[in-house]
């Protein structure tokens, strides 16, 4: 669609953070979904799911993913290996070959599609609930016979390489991609979803096979359903998609790792008028016991849009940036603290001062009562705001689940946030907003700032 | 990302602010936004005494609602030498008004649990707030308020510019791909505002001053200039007294008329627009066509055109990406797109990703064979009803988004489009025929209506 429908927006707050690869989970729950509405279903073969029964549209949205399925699973050298499956799951399978299946999907309008993030791999599939057994069963033949025929093969690594050396001139992938690496340097996590030129070209057929045959299992497999469907019938549909993937996955044995220890900024040199800001700190993994408090001192900061101070201070007063924002980034191994902006290269040093004074005194001095209340009361209202889509619902069902938060985490939320005290967020606030501590990337020609500074 | 996004030429650039936003972008992307379903939304509408138009779409999944105002003006409608005005009053508007204070706005909201923004495109400015149903009353009230109440001083409207000035360098100026959909979309349009960007030529935006955005906003925002469209837990009989309790007493402007857009006159000559720079990685090829929409030309072209979009380009088992990219192996991506929800021209694009070392003479050639064939030879009943199916399930899928169904209203309405036009949708696609496709076809695929724009690494000559 053309760019005048999309139209200007008056905001930038979430959609840099997509650059660095992984969705964050804010926890939006439908706020009536009393725990009551959520049914486990199990299959006859033992698959499990969560189910929010939604009659009122035609449709069923399934929400799945497989944990150490994403990229933290490619070996080094075959980096991006994840991510080439998730775009070849659905070009063949079984008798068909990639135009056959394309076709059958678009024939019965089903949307299925994979995603490979850092730490699991996904499925979405959206289905009219009249073609919901067939939509179950070649999703069922995705996962468990993919053809990885040469055609498609070479045909997705090329479009995957083109999209690689596209975002090599992109001022904001290249600050991800730098800024990951810096962080984590060896480690998968510091590697790109993506791949490399190199790497991408290296993977094989079999390492495909390899993939499938060793990640895509039950006993790592979560599963949220919403929709047109009764528990009786979602069984023989779960069996269908998911009864035949093998037991288990083969455990990846990698365990928890921490930002490098060499910190600052680093300014990469690239010609355009504005210079693109990440900067980050360690933060928290999902179940710290801080992580409420953590999830409203960040909001305030910088996670809260229009009501952060961070917005207030570079945008709203100074116009020093279209958007800045922070978020909180748990994943399986480690948690960080993440934030962005852009501005031009003039401004930039002002720029990063007001930011780096805005958090210094934030971290010294916390907020006051109003602005505590102020956002406890958006954190609760703006819950369930987010979920008034099946899909956005399916995609709860599988963050309840995988962060254990319980059927029930829909009541207690805003309990859970209402609890977290003025002490709370300045003793988390200290403890995660440690400028000394903080890595920074730069990407643009910014005057004044060079790297160490 | 399962493929690597490449994104359509004339789309915003790939990351839209606002998470909402990127949400919905995918629906934008492959649905045009005039489809929806008779009884599908079960959409009510009534007008109010000063002229307001009023739309209720019914969803009582969630104890939600979306409140939108939409205007029926946008950067199509600026003074010449004044390009952004629209978009800058836009973001002026969360700078106060008597009752409220500047910048106070969104946060109001926030305490309240809602969420807030705007948007502003060629024939439209809107606002909205996500928000629990029983603060509905609240963000009505501030809406209605800040309609006629805005209030603006100095250093507002220099710090707002400033950002919006960040804004462009953001979206358009920081990337190659921004600069060139900018180029390619100016070139073209002889003289119709359409050729302007929405956000502003960057010397322009930054000559506008707070009487510019003034005398705009005083001579457009007015109750006969708005529609007011509610999504969600409400019903039109529980929304007329509250309307008409907030809106209804705003005055109507007689002074408030959008003049009509100017003519665009005949194109005697195909455009090419090359368009080089050093930071190109992967050349681009795009092609556009002035295209029947709403507003201009022949409506009834609308509901084929979707269908020559989806069958040339609509996916991978559409025949550009079949023969480009599977059958011939020269490109690594290949599409359509026909955009055609607006007062003025439509357009109908095409764009390809050349492979490497492929030249891109070779995928311009085979652009232009697949064009001819579906022109001397037409589409088949398969491709036909593979169209139709999605098209109509797209209008199911559509219905689980309150944001999408209150957004697909606006767009259609200040495009010059009814409320029955849009729930009649499906009575439309399915009466499309092979004829019709192959006519549209002939109709659109103008080489002289027609900018082919490459974007390179090196200087084309």
């Amino acid at each position: 669609m053309s760019f005048h429908l999309a139209g200007l927006h008056r905001a930038a707050v979430a959609g840099l953070t997509l650059c660095l690869g992984l969705a964050v989970l804010q926890g939006p729950v439908q706020a009536q979904a009393a725990d009551s509405d959520i049914i486990e279903v199990v299959s006859d073969r033992g698959v499990v799911a969560w189910l929010k029964q939604e009659p009122s549209i035609p449709m069923i949205a399934v929400s799945a993913i497989w944990r150490d399925g994403g990229a933290v699973s490619d070996p080094a050298a075959l980096t991006g290996r994840a991510n080439l499956v998730s775009g070849l799951l659905d070009e063949g399978a079984g008798d068909l070959d990639s135009q056959a299946f394309q076709q059958r999907l678009d024939d019965l309008a089903v949307r299925l599609s994979f995603d490979a993030g850092r730490d699991s791999f996904s499925l979405s599939l959206q289905t009219l609930t009249a073609n919901a057994a067939e939509a179950f069963r070649l999703t069922g033949q995705a996962l468990t016979s993919p053809r990885f025929d040469d055609e498609p093969v070479e045909r997705i690594r090329r479009q995957i390489l083109t999209g690689i050396a596209r975002s090599a001139q992109d001022p904001n992938s290249i600050a991800g991609r730098l800024f990951s690496s810096l962080a984590y340097g060896d480690d998968p996590y510091g590697r790109p979803v993506e791949g490399t030129l190199e790497t991408v070209a290296a993977i094989g057929p079999d390492d495909l096979r390899d993939f499938v045959a060793q990640r895509l299992a039950r006993n790592n497999l979560i599963i949220g359903v919403v929709g047109d469907v009764s528990p009786e019938a979602l069984k023989d549909l779960l069996d269908a998609a998911f009864g035949s993937l093998p037991e288990r996955a083969v455990p990846l044995g990698l365990g928890d790792v921490s930002m490098q220890p060499e910190r600052g900024l680093t300014v990469s040199d690239f010609p355009t008028s504005q210079t693109s800001f990440i900067f980050g700190l360690p933060g928290l993994k999902r179940d710290d016991p801080d992580y409420d408090a953590a999830r409203v001192m960040n909001h305030m900061l910088g996670g809260g849009g229009f009501s952060s101070l961070l917005t207030e201070e570079v945008r709203e007063k100074r116009g020093l940036t279209y958007g800045i924002y922070s978020y909180l980034r748990p994943s399986d191994r480690d948690g960080l603290w993440l934030g962005g902006l852009s501005t031009s290269n003039d401004r930039a040093a002002e720029a990063w001062q007001v930011l780096r004074e805005t958090i210094r005194e934030y971290a010294e001095t916390g907020p006051d009562a109003e602005r505590l209340a102020n956002a406890k009361a958006n954190m609760n209202g703006a819950f369930p705001l987010r979920l008034t889509s099946n899909k956005g619902i399916a995609g709860l069902l599988v963050a309840l689940q995988r962060y254990d938060l319980g059927k029930d985490y829909v009541a207690r939320r805003p309990e859970l946030i209402n609890a977290v005290t003025i002490d709370d967020v300045k003793r988390v606030a200290r403890r995660i907003l440690d400028l000394d501590g903080m890595l920074a990337v730069a990407v643009g020609q910014p005057v004044g700032l060079a790297t160490g500074q | 990302m399962s493929r690597v996004p490449l994104p359509t030429p004339a789309s915003t650039p790939a990351r839209l602010p606002l998470l909402a936003l990127l949400l919905l972008l995918p629906l934008l992307l492959i649905w045009p936004v005039d489809r929806a379903s008779a009884g599908l939304f079960n959409a009510e509408t009534f007008r109010l005494d000063n002229g307001m138009e009023v739309v209720v779409i019914p969803d009582h999944r969630a104890p939600v609602v979306v409140h939108m105002v939409w205007y029926r003006l946008g950067s199509a409608d600026e003074p010449v030498g004044r390009s952004g005005v629209a978009h800058f009053l836009e973001h002026l508007l969360f700078k106060g008004t008597d009752k409220i204070a500047p910048g106070d706005f969104s946060k109001i909201v926030a305490a309240n649990g809602g969420r807030d923004n705007a948007f502003t495109s060629l024939d439209y400015t809107g606002y909205f707030q996500t928000i629990a149903r029983d603060r509905l009353e609240l963000v009505m009230e501030m809406e209605a308020d800040r309609m006629v109440n805005l209030r603006l001083d100095e250093n507002d409207v220099a710090t707002e510019r400033d950002v919006v000035l960040e804004e462009r360098r953001q979206r358009t100026d920081s990337t190659p791909q921004g600069q060139f959909g900018e180029q390619a979309r100016a070139a073209l349009f002889l003289q119709h505002p359409y050729g302007r960007p929405v956000i502003g030529w960057q010397e322009e935006i930054e000559k506008l001053s707070l009487e510019d955005a003034m005398a705009f906003y005083k001579r457009y925002y007015a109750p006969n200039n708005a529609i007011l469209i509610v999504a969600g837990d409400i019903t039109a009989a529980d929304l007329k007294p509250l309307a008409e309790k907030y809106y209804g007493v705003i005055p109507a402007n007689p002074d408030t008329v959008v003049e009509p857009l100017p003519l665009e006159p005949p194109h005697r000559a195909a455009r090419r627009v090359l368009h080089s720079d050093p930071r190109v990685a992967v050349t681009s090829w795009q092609r556009q066509y002035l295209a029947d929409s709403i507003g201009w030309g022949e409506r009834s072209r609308s509901a084929p055109l979707n269908f020559l979009s989806e069958i040339l380009g609509g996916g991978s088992t559409s025949r550009l990406y079949r023969a480009l990219v599977v059958d011939q192996g020269i490109a690594v991506s290949a599409g359509a797109w026909y955009s055609g929800v607006s007062r003025g021209p439509g357009n109908f694009g095409l764009y390809a990703t050349p492979a490497p070392d492929t030249d891109v003479a070779a995928v311009e050639a085979a652009m232009d064979a697949a064009l001819a064939e579906i022109i001397a030879n037409g589409v088949t009943e398969a491709e036909l009803e593979r169209a139709r199916t999605g098209l109509l399930a797209d209008a199911i899928y559509a219905r689980d988004s309150l944001f999408t169904g209150a957004r697909i209203f606006g767009n259609a309405l200040t495009a010059g489009a009814t409320v029955d036009d849009v729930e009649s949708w499906p009575d439309r696609v399915r009466a499309v025929t092979s004829e019709d496709v192959v006519e549209a076809a002939r109709a659109v695929f103008r080489m002289e209506r027609s900018v082919t724009a490459i974007l390179s690494p090196e200087e084309k000559s």
